[in-house]
């Protein structure tokens, strides 16, 4: 057909923290680049995180967590992503993470980190280069 | 993934499958005929097609929450296609309605879809209409379209629906002294939320005068208050969709616009398939003739190749 | 009133009155070599218009200050808000700031508490203790002030949404302690408005909770008479992203809401608008900080004179605690935290804060170091007692720039306040998105600035270094989370559960009626009644609020 279809994108905050000023910067700037950004708000269980993504169809997740809970609550979203048979969807994570949490995440599955003062470029394109590698293996199939 | 494995998913009622099948609906995907041929000419005959509109802040987002609650207790399978517009400019979109339905997210029984206005040339319906019947495929009784605002994609919406909803509440004087000219006559409820509020009866008086006459045609009053945010007044307006469903049943008129509803979706799609032809005719041919009679050569030209 | 009369007015009514109360720190402050240093500086001539637009500290409309001597009077409560993971370790800390000196107590909750679920709650999963105490029942409250006399301290409690549980808790813990009600001094924050907008600890809608806050408004006026019942906050409306007039204007719009609807509740103005605070943010541009603040005591003073017509001063005064803006700080090159701070910190004092809180340089990595938090202290400290601002009143006061400034915040702020109103108040403004919408559209403009490199932020996009060594940071123990879960299955079991559940019965109805919630939650939170449990029926009967 003419244009390809906007990548879409699920931006979430699970946990109860209600910062939400980083997450709001980023489905802002996402949109700004031409992404269909669905933000479903703060304090969403990891179960919702992943229904809503399916639901969507979303290409890629992006999880913010400020208050310090993000070694429970990033890979949670993983693992229910993961029994709703939606593993591949690749799920980026932000917020105030530590070095050593930062392996732990990506050991644990998570596409990505990012830490306070990635500058929006990387972060944007990190989500572009997400949204395109599951396309990519959609194309395969 | 082929085609019939992921139809199978879906028939499975599959979330996932569910999604994906949307999704290539939406986009105008590689499989989208595969999908729509299967999902048969009956798909829409047990399914209610809600519209629901209505200025931000009237409490919309409240009272869809209350209907999806409501439908659900009475063991309705729900659909939600919630519409947000996209940027002009960039092509994207924030799509936040989903928010004030996430208390549904664990519900296997409520589908929720955003989807962004994409700035369709031939209308939204080209793509919801669609959604709208995998919807229904995917077995959902009612489906709910939310739209933001009193724009084109707000007409569209009316056009796709069997039932359309507005929101209104105290305090929206403006909103509706703009809406008066053109949705408000399309409109077939008039939801008076926040009735708990100053200015409610104001509201409720100048609406019901609006609706005067067709409210005494059939017998079914066209104002329904409602405190969304206390659950009060749903019970009245579920009965009410109901008597006008009934009614617009027995007198042929849903059938009617539906009809008419198919016809202008498929005219949208004529216009949308037919675009990169045209545009391909167009482009880099330029002639020093007015673009009307340009357009006439060509529709003329295009119709005389194809007699040969 | 001609000029010259009404300084020497002041000087007989406001200050001697002042100064008669409470003696100044010193006898006398004076520079290095031994010259007097001015109370208050003035200009030459004092015109009509000098005293209509700044006046006189301690006096309409309180441009310079709420008090005729501020900080050579007495310096700002310097007041650290701090979060330790469980009850038993907050109350070591507790008692170990008291035995050096403290008096006034900070305390801060985790999130689970702030949002009304109790710490087995499935929404409580990994986030038990982490940015403060978990409070589930009484039996935690009991521990957290244990062996500390509460009539002599004033404990501030960082709580909202549920802030009528857990005041209920401490004046119990009082009950219990033998202490007179009417003692209590403290502030709880209570401002529920700004959690919809910029803070996100809301459960309730806006309206049952602005029940809440005026059955606390009502009851306190009775029976706590020197409690400070809301701390209505800017704070965190700037964290959010807005600009400085923009704090001061949804701030104010905030405190006029709440006044309004207390007096329609039938409350006396005077009975609970001196027990009115405010609190603020302290962000790094100096001079427009402290134009800010002047602007916002000004523009406060004038709305409680001219729209409610208070009468008494005290009822018109805007009195401030101020944090340094915690948005500020980056995760590069830390130790240039402790330069923005100070900045900070000293547009507040310059501002004329009635306390104040400055942040640790570690903060935008996790929880502060204890190191770090003294150094936090020490920067107020040296501003006290080296800088020589806390020595005459309202520093700035006369220069062109400030004195523009000032008016300027002050004009936007009266025109935010306008715009909500015609949009049908804060409640009407939070519900149809605009306040969140304004806010965020700031924010947004700002962020893009950063990352064009056009707002040049110390370290982090420019000036910065390779290969940066991160420090060591404190981490909450994961056990506290199963910890605190097994006392609070303990205190179930050992309570008498009928009554427990005669109780919350009885919490319900009075809910659903219009009935002050005061009596009977504090009859359900003396039973052992779990916060959890408390605001579910609240929950119930409240519905729940979602953005």
């Amino acid at each position: 057909m003419t244009t390809p279809a906007p990548h879409r994108v699920l931006i979430a905050k699970p946990g109860l923290d209600g910062h939400d000023r980083g997450a709001k910067f980023i489905a802002r700037a996402l949109r700004d680049q031409g992404f269909e950004v669905i933000y479903t708000g703060i304090r969403r269980s990891p179960e919702e995180i992943a229904a809503a993504a399916i639901q969507e169809d979303v290409a890629a997740i992006g999880l913010s967590s400020l208050s310090g809970a993000h070694l429970r609550l990033f890979p949670a979203v993983l693992k229910a992503l993961k029994e709703r048979g939606a593993g591949e969807i690749p799920v980026l994570g932000g917020g105030v993470i530590p070095d050593e949490d930062i392996e732990e995440l990506l050991a644990a599955g998570l596409h990505a980190i990012f830490t306070p003062g990635t500058p929006a470029e990387t972060i944007i394109k990190a989500f572009r280069s997400a949204c395109e590698t599951i396309q990519h293996a959609d194309d395969e199939d | 993934m082929k085609t019939e494995d992921l139809l199978a998913r879906f028939k499975a009622r599959d979330p996932r499958a569910i999604g994906q099948v949307i999704s290539q609906v939406e986009n105008n995907g590689p499989q989208c005929s595969a999908i729509l041929a299967a999902l048969g000419a009956d798909v829409m005959d047990s399914t209610l097609v809600l519209g629901l509109t209505g200025p931000p802040g009237a409490g919309k987002s409240t009272l869809s929450g209350c209907l999806i609650r409501h439908l659900r207790e009475q063991g309705q399978r729900v659909g939600i296609i919630a519409i947000d517009p996209s940027s002009p400019i960039s092509g994207g979109a924030v799509l936040g309605d989903r928010i004030r339905i996430m208390d549904h997210a664990l519900d296997p029984d409520v589908i929720v879809r955003s989807m962004a206005s994409r700035g369709r040339l031939g209308g939204l319906c080209a793509a919801a209409g669609g959604v709208v019947r995998v919807l229904a495929a995917a077995g959902c009784d009612v489906i709910l379209i939310e739209t933001v605002g009193v724009g084109q994609s707000e007409m569209d919406i009316v056009r796709l629906a069997d039932l359309t909803l507005m929101t209104l509440a105290p305090g929206f004087g403006d909103d509706i002294q703009a809406m008066k000219a053109g949705l408000l006559e399309v409109t077939d409820l008039l939801v008076a939320n926040k009735a708990d509020l100053p200015g409610s009866e104001a509201l409720c008086l100048e609406m019901s005068a609006t609706f005067r006459d067709r409210s005494q045609r059939d017998g079914i009053d066209r104002v329904v208050r409602t405190v969304a945010s206390q659950n009060q007044g749903i019970d009245t307006l579920m009965d009410r969709i109901e008597a006008l469903n009934t009614n617009h049943l027995e007198q042929g008129i849903r059938t009617a616009r539906r009809q008419l509803s198919l016809e202008s979706e498929t005219l949208d799609w004529c216009l949308e398939l037919l675009r990169p032809q045209l545009l391909a005719a167009i482009r880099g041919q330029h002639q020093p003739i007015d673009p009307r009679l340009r357009a006439e050569q060509l529709i003329a030209d295009r119709n005389h190749d194809q007699r040969q | 009133m001609t000029n010259g009369n009404s300084l020497s007015d002041w000087q007989k009514q406001e200050l001697a009155a002042s100064l008669n109360r409470f003696p100044e720190r010193k006898e006398s402050f004076t520079r290095h070599g031994g010259k007097e240093i001015a109370r208050l500086a003035l200009p030459e001539e004092l015109s009509e218009e000098y005293e209509q637009q700044l006046g006189f500290p301690g006096r309409y409309p309180f441009t310079r200050g709420v008090q005729p001597t501020m900080h050579r009077g007495r310096l700002w409560t310097m007041r650290q808000y701090a979060g330790f993971s469980n009850a038993a370790e907050s109350n070591l800390r507790y008692r170990y700031l008291l035995d050096q000196g403290t008096t006034g107590l900070s305390v801060a909750f985790d999130l689970p508490t702030q949002i009304g679920y109790d710490s087995d709650d499935p929404m409580a999963l990994g986030e038990v203790g982490k940015v403060g105490v978990a409070i589930d029942t009484l039996a935690d409250m009991e521990t957290l002030f244990q062996e500390i006399p509460l009539e002599k301290i004033s404990t501030s409690m960082t709580i909202n949404s549920p802030a009528i549980v857990l005041l209920a808790m401490y004046i119990a813990v009082a009950e219990k302690q033998g202490v007179a009600v009417d003692k209590l001094r403290g502030t709880i924050q209570n401002d529920v408005l700004k959690e919809y907008v910029a803070r996100g600890t809301y459960i309730f809608p806006p309206r049952p909770s602005l029940r809440l806050i005026t059955n606390i408004f009502q009851w306190c006026g009775t029976n706590t008479p020197l409690f400070n019942t809301i701390s209505i906050s800017g704070y965190h409306i700037r964290e959010a992203g807005s600009t400085a007039a923009q704090e001061v204007g949804l701030t104010l719009a905030n405190g006029i809401t709440y006044v309004q609807t207390a007096l329609d509740a039938g409350l006396e103005l005077d009975q609970f608008a001196r027990r009115l605070a405010f609190f603020f943010n302290a962000s790094s541009n100096l001079l427009e900080e402290v134009a800010k603040f002047r602007a916002a005591r000004r523009l406060w003073a004038r709305i409680m004179k001219n729209r409610f017509e208070a009468q008494n001063p005290a009822s018109q005064m805007l009195r401030f605690h101020t944090q340094t803006a915690g948005s500020s700080l980056t995760a590069q090159q830390i130790d240039n935290n402790i330069v923005r701070v100070t900045i900070q910190a000293l547009s507040a004092v310059l501002g004329g804060t009635q306390s104040l809180h400055t942040n640790s340089r570690d903060e935008a990595l996790g929880l502060p170091t204890e190191e770090s938090v003294r150094t936090a202290l020490r920067t107020q400290q040296i501003i006290a007692h080296e800088s020589g601002v806390a020595e005459t009143i309202d520093p700035l006061a006369g220069s062109y720039y400030i004195e523009q400034l000032t008016d300027q915040i002050e004009l936007e702020a009266e025109e935010l306040i306008a715009t909500i109103e015609d949009a049908g108040g804060v409640v009407a403004a939070i519900e149809n998105g605009l306040i969140k919408s304004r806010i965020e559209e700031s924010a947004y403009q700002y962020q893009l600035e950063v990352e064009a490199q056009e707002r040049i932020i110390v370290g982090l996009n420019d000036f910065q270094v390779e290969d940066e060594e991160r420090p060591a940071l404190l981490r909450v123990n994961p056990a506290v989370e199963d910890e605190q879960v097994k006392r609070l299955a303990e205190i179930r079991a050992g309570r008498d559960n009928n009554a427990v559940e005669r109780l919350l019965a009885e919490l319900q109805i009075a809910a659903e009626s219009d009935a002050n919630l005061m009596e009977p939650i504090l009859a359900a939170v003396r039973s052992y009644a779990s916060l959890g449990e408390i605001c579910r029926v609240l929950r119930d009967v409240f519905g729940e609020y979602r953005d």
